[in-house]
């Protein structure tokens, strides 16, 4: 009774408060937008390559589609020249030597010449072998076929020869790729998508229940509340049921949004994804609400964002957490974040069951209930029964 | 006559800070007491004590009988907050019909006390309109009614006059006459003397500590003066230089 009362309360507060609910509503629509578009790109980075004195053998093998080259024949230092045309890199030949000079402002473009360049020394190396190989099997088939009129036993030798023959056959293999899950058109915004929309949904959560409790504090409604013969449960439970009401219908907006403007194929169940954002809401929302007790005013729950939700997102699997160092990787344990988003991948990329995701789950529940307790005790501040 | 609440040695604070020191009251039904002192006295925390916000640090406090804290009890209770604890992006019906449903009110009732909780502080026609709305005057004017919306056995209101104008103060203490005639009792903070003038039994407080206590008439013939105000100021003359021989 109690309990609904606080929801009916809570929904009329959001219902008329029409920022909070664009905040809530469109804010995170915009941001998913604004990061589809920002990594929509499919590696189509391409770095400039200044080449002096280079071979032509070599120029050739480096070049591919990610590397266009720019032939120089200026004497100025590679420094020089980089800068003047903004250049990714310079390489010059002295002899046998090959010095490259990379701007290095962007690591993805110095990484694509690093590969290019590594790739043409090998493309060379194997021509050379190539060539090496067809002359010694020429030698080698001349001797066998001198030591067969000789000794009689040419079945072995020509059988070698053979196999060498297959071998230089081997230059030129095809590649044929397959995906175990999504398909060549996959960007990196694929792998960002299940962790951003776990991110918007506990932000915004967090935020907005946050400051929703803090206004009951500061504005002394929390107190009057409490001097009505209300369980502390029955303020918790309809905050929980009333914002996490709008937290489901966030959830449900970005989903659709995701499946019918991006087109993003949701390989798991569709419920699951659901399930698994409201808990995360739960976890932003209990939260939200822990950590309003340690702000007396909106000014300093602003100031827990850097503190609470922004390190959540390093650890939420956007870098993958094994190629964290070592001693930081324990850390992504402790935050919610991390067992939703990889849930989330798991279930929106791999297509996995409930039951694959049950664990985090029930951590994610965990959390949820801690803070709730936490709550409970913290609220006993106002009133000690 | 029962008693409606018993204070008895109650020593209160937060932490290691003593706030409130030695205080003994009781009062029955029918009574309208009237805590005076300056800001920073206790009063407020002497009513939280009361209610059972807070546990008492030393002594008891029995409220209707029931010792306290006692959440249940509060639904007994009808309380007027010294800051008016309102929700301001809803009506002021909307604010009446929720701590109406947070006290334990059934919609009948509601429906029946509206009309007469804001009868009293002359709300009727404003019910509607958003409390973001409302002047500070009126704010109080709705903390009170909501406090009498339960039509409750005991009162508590923590400042209710400020902020409200002579001729509704007037309109308000006729109100809290009839309600003490009917068997009520109130509890109520002030600092202004024309308030303590009214009650039927005051208590001073000063630095966490009860200076006088008594009713106005025997204050008064008490320290030989001619009204409560002069009560006040001699007792706390007396305070202070009791607390110098120290």
């Amino acid at each position: 009774m109690r309990t609904l009362a606080m929801i009916r309360r809570v929904f009329r507060e959001m219902l008329r408060d029409k920022r909070t609910l664009a905040l809530m509503f469109i804010a995170p629509l915009f941001i998913l937008s604004l990061v589809y578009f920002l990594f929509q790109g499919n590696t189509t980075t391409t770095a400039s390559l200044a080449t002096r004195n280079v071979d032509s053998s070599m120029v050739t093998a480096i070049k591919n589609k990610h590397i266009t080259i720019h032939d120089v024949s200026s004497d100025k230092s590679a420094n020089t020249i980089i800068r003047e045309h903004d250049y990714a890199g310079m390489l010059s030949q002295d002899g046998d030597k090959l010095t490259l000079t990379l701007a290095n402002t962007d690591q993805s473009k110095s990484a694509v010449i690093k590969q290019s360049l590594q790739a043409a020394q090998a493309k060379l190396k194997g021509q050379a072998a190539a060539t090496t190989i067809k002359t010694q099997a020429q030698a080698l088939q001349k001797m066998q076929a001198a030591l067969g009129a000789a000794t009689h036993t040419p079945v072995n030798a020509t059988a070698n020869a053979g196999n060498l023959k297959a071998k230089l056959g081997s230059t030129s293999y095809t590649t044929k790729t397959h995906y175990l899950y999504g398909s060549k058109d996959s960007t990196f915004f694929n792998t960002l998508l299940p962790i951003m929309m776990g991110f918007v949904v506990f932000f915004f959560v967090f935020l907005i229940s946050g400051i929703a409790l803090l206004r009951e504090r500061t504005t002394g409604t929390l107190y009057r509340l409490l001097a009505t013969p209300v369980k502390r449960g029955e303020i918790i439970s309809g905050y929980l049921c009333g914002y996490g009401a709008f937290a489901f219908i966030q959830t449900l907006l970005i989903v659709l949004f995701t499946m019918y403007v991006f087109k993003i194929q949701i390989l798991g169940s569709i419920w699951l994804v659901l399930l698994i954002n409201v808990l995360l809401a739960m976890v932003a929302l209990t939260l939200g609400l822990l950590i309003s007790t340690f702000a007396s005013s909106e000014f300093q729950m602003i100031q827990f964002i850097p503190i609470v939700a922004i390190p959540q997102i390093f650890f939420a699997g956007i870098i993958p957490i094994s190629s964290l160092p070592g001693w930081l990787q324990p850390v992504s344990y402790i935050m919610p974040l991390y067992y939703g988003a990889s849930s989330m991948s798991a279930v929106v990329q791999k297509g996995v069951g409930f039951m694959d995701v049950l664990p985090n789950l029930s951590i994610l529940l965990l959390f949820a209930a801690v803070f709730l307790v936490l709550n409970l005790l913290t609220m006993r501040k106002y009133r000690q029964v | 006559m029962t008693e409606v609440i018993k204070v008895a040695n109650l020593q209160q604070g937060y932490g290691k800070r003593i706030i409130l020191n030695d205080i003994n009251l009781d009062i029955n039904t029918g009574d309208i007491l009237g805590l005076i002192g300056p800001s920073g006295a206790g009063k407020t925390t002497l009513v939280s004590t009361i209610m059972g916000m807070l546990k008492p640090k030393q002594g008891t406090v029995t409220v209707l009988g029931t010792p306290m804290p006692n959440r249940k009890l509060l639904g007994r209770i009808g309380y007027m907050a010294q800051t008016d604890a309102l929700y301001s992006v809803l009506t002021a019906r909307e604010n009446l019909k929720f701590f109406g449903e947070m006290q334990g009110m059934s919609k009948a009732e509601l429906q029946k006390q509206i009309p007469y909780a804001t009868g009293i502080v002359n709300l009727n026609d404003d019910l509607d309109q958003y409390v973001k709305d409302y002047s500070g005057g009126m704010k109080r004017r709705l903390s009170l009614a909501i406090a009498l919306l339960a039509d409750p056995e005991l009162l508590i209101l923590d400042e209710p006059t400020v902020g409200i104008d002579p001729e509704l103060r007037q309109q308000i203490w006729k109100e809290l006459h009839r309600l003490a005639d009917e068997g009520k009792t109130i509890l109520l903070t002030t600092h202004v003397m024309e308030d303590a003038e009214q009650s039927s039994y005051l208590m001073m407080i000063r630095g966490g500590r009860a200076i006088a206590q008594g009713t106005p008439d025997d204050l008064i013939s008490q320290y030989h003066v001619n009204s409560v105000e002069e009560v006040f100021l001699q007792a706390g003359r007396d305070q202070d230089a009791h607390t110098s021989n120290d």
